[in-house]
């Protein structure tokens, strides 16, 4: 592609104002820590979740929905338990390393196994794996500590033990950066040829097959970067809570992850953070003042999405900042 | 006679009670446009699902270039050079005609770059080309679910040559086709096929399509080869214009 297109190209999207709120809205989590601390551990959780559901979000893409996602989320963050159980004082980057490391390696292994099936079957499969899993750490009690789950201590930060307070700085600044690294890469894959063939199994198995694609390989790239989005945004929620439970692995979790993928717009990178913010504010907002009526105040919210806006929230954003523009939906 | 491309030898399959392959033994020659035709479940679509490898036969085999591809899965059947446009067209439907091609021609080459943006791969003018060998250029960035059904098999054809194959099974090219527009998709497609030095074979119910765009016809019934020989020679046989046709002789 020539300069030239290049440089319209991002002309183009610096005139865009949705790009331009995205922009916005990054800064503006970026100065969460300085403006209004008491949201800073909220926003964190919300960006580690918000990691979670961009994995559900990518094999949404693929017309795949998986009700057992929190597997990958829960594999890693218990990774980064173990690991800093066995040898304290590891750095931080290896920490997250290992975890992702660990969903990856668990995404491969499960993998190999659902990419043979498709619709409620593969999200079954992944559910019956990821509730294996859930009773085995509440089962193996004297290595997992059963319901109580265990300690991720704080590890050091490239080489310096910090406190409280610092820590939880460098893991929201993380946070940061893989929501917009990560978001940028996973935008670029969906664009990229394997991206592109991994979201026709949702149109057409047939054809991808008579290109000469493995429809199940095909699936096996997408899920494997479904799992690592899911094992970084688990043992950065480890990290944040100190604590990993089997509720890590639980269905509700799954199942939550799932909601907030269609909240923030089925098969949108945006929309999976952007979703998951607004989930943790109103989860959380919601059970401080309307008390044990929260689940349904969600699911009313999620009614109303599903009813009047199929696209989620990134699809209103798209009909009110693209009007006219004859832009809105979703990058391919 | 031309090389062999493509031969079969005593392939059988039966469905139940239904033999839709019965020792079916046939050569393809290259650089010949065969045409097949015959009565419907006659077995003529068994014959291409079997060649490309949908279908494994219970007896027989199947070469191409000499090697034996009847244990390959389509995909593999591909890569050696077979490629297939479909009755219904087996396209990507919420992309554009144009990134149909460019999925083809990156599922050929370009799947190592995860951060390579598909519509910047070099390939993008060549596949620009291909759309308008096709006569579809003007419907390069429309999303395929909004072309008409012949614009889509056109593309449909269009997405199979894109893998520069040495062999084309086209099913039925002009079905579902208004027939004012049969013979100007047939000459788009024959000469298409003629630029990329395509051998092709087309199963036809049109026997105007038959006699004017093939080499060579071959008649199913039954799941066999009844008859094959030039358009002329089959066209005017009786048991073709009994059983085919359909004219009382």
């Amino acid at each position: 592609m020539s300069i030239t297109t290049e440089q319209s190209k991002v002309n183009a999207r610096m005139k865009n104002p949705l790009f331009l709120l995205w922009i916005i809205g990054t800064l503006a989590i970026a100065a969460v820590p300085f403006a209004m601390p008491s949201l800073q551990l909220l926003v964190s959780f919300a960006m580690a979740k918000g990691l979670g559901v961009l994995g559900v979000t990518v094999l949404l893409r693929a017309g795949q929905v998986s009700f057992g996602h929190a597997l990958y989320f829960g594999i890693s963050a218990y990774a980064g338990a173990f690991l800093m159980a066995s040898m304290p004082g590891t750095d931080f980057v290896i920490v997250l390393l290992a975890g992702t490391l660990g969903a990856v390696l668990a995404g491969l292994l499960v993998g190999l196994f659902v990419v043979r099936y498709r619709g409620i079957f593969f999200g079954m499969l992944n559910l019956a794996f990821s509730m294996i899993f859930w009773s085995i750490l509440e089962k193996f009690y004297h290595y997992t500590g059963g319901a109580d789950g265990i300690r991720l201590a704080r590890p050091t930060v490239l080489g310096n033990a910090l406190n409280h307070v610092q820590f939880e700085l460098v893991l929201f600044y993380t946070g940061v950066v893989l929501m917009v690294a990560l978001g940028w890469f996973t935008t670029r894959w969906f664009a990229s040829p394997i991206g592109q063939l991994f979201q026709t199994i949702k149109t057409n198995e047939t054809r991808l097959e008579y290109l000469g694609v493995s429809p199940r390989r095909a699936l096996l790239s997408g899920y494997l970067l479904s799992a690592a989005l899911c094992g970084v945004g688990g043992v950065m929620m480890g990290m944040a809570q100190g604590v990993v439970t089997p509720e890590y692995v639980w269905w509700v979790r799954s199942a939550e992850m799932v909601f907030i993928a269609v909240l923030g717009g089925a098969g949108s990178v945006q929309g999976a953070f952007l979703g998951a913010l607004i989930y943790e504010f109103v989860r959380t907002y919601a059970s401080v003042y309307a008390g044990d009526i929260w689940q349904m105040i969600l699911g009313g919210f999620l009614l109303i999405i599903i009813l009047f806006a199929p696209g989620g929230l990134i699809a209103i954003l798209n009909s009110v900042f693209n009007r006219g523009s004859g832009k809105g939906g979703l990058d391919k | 006679m031309s090389d062999v491309l493509l031969e079969t030898r005593n392939l059988v399959i039966k469905f139940g009670g239904v033999t839709a392959a019965d020792n079916v033994s046939l050569k393809i020659h290259a650089g010949r446009n065969l045409a097949i035709i015959g009565p419907n479940g006659a077995g003529k679509t068994t014959f291409l699902n079997i060649c490309t490898g949908w279908i494994k036969p219970s007896q027989g085999q199947v070469f191409f270039e000499g090697e034996d591809i009847t244990p390959l899965p389509p995909r593999k059947i591909v890569h050696r050079g077979v490629a297939r446009a479909f009755q219904i067209p087996q396209l990507f439907t919420e992309h554009t005609a144009l990134e149909n091609l460019l999925i083809a021609v990156s599922a050929r080459d370009h799947l190592r770059n995860p951060l390579m943006d598909m519509h910047a791969i070099p390939e993008r003018d060549e596949m620009l080309h291909l759309l308008d060998m096709v006569g579809c250029a003007d419907a390069a960035d429309t999303v395929v679910v909004e072309l008409a059904e012949g614009q889509r098999k056109l593309i449909d054809v269009a997405v199979a040559l894109a893998l520069k194959p040495k062999l084309l099974l086209l099913d039925e090219p002009t079905s579902g086709v208004a027939s004012s527009e049969k013979h100007a998709i047939m000459e788009i497609l024959i000469g298409a096929l003629k630029e990329a030095d395509v051998t092709s074979v087309f199963v036809e119910h049109d026997m105007g399509i038959v006699e004017r765009y093939a080499d060579e016809v071959a008649v199913w019934n039954s799941g066999n080869v009844q008859l094959r020989g030039t358009p002329a020679e089959i066209l005017e046989h009786p048991d073709v214009i009994r059983d085919v046709i359909g004219e009382v002789v």
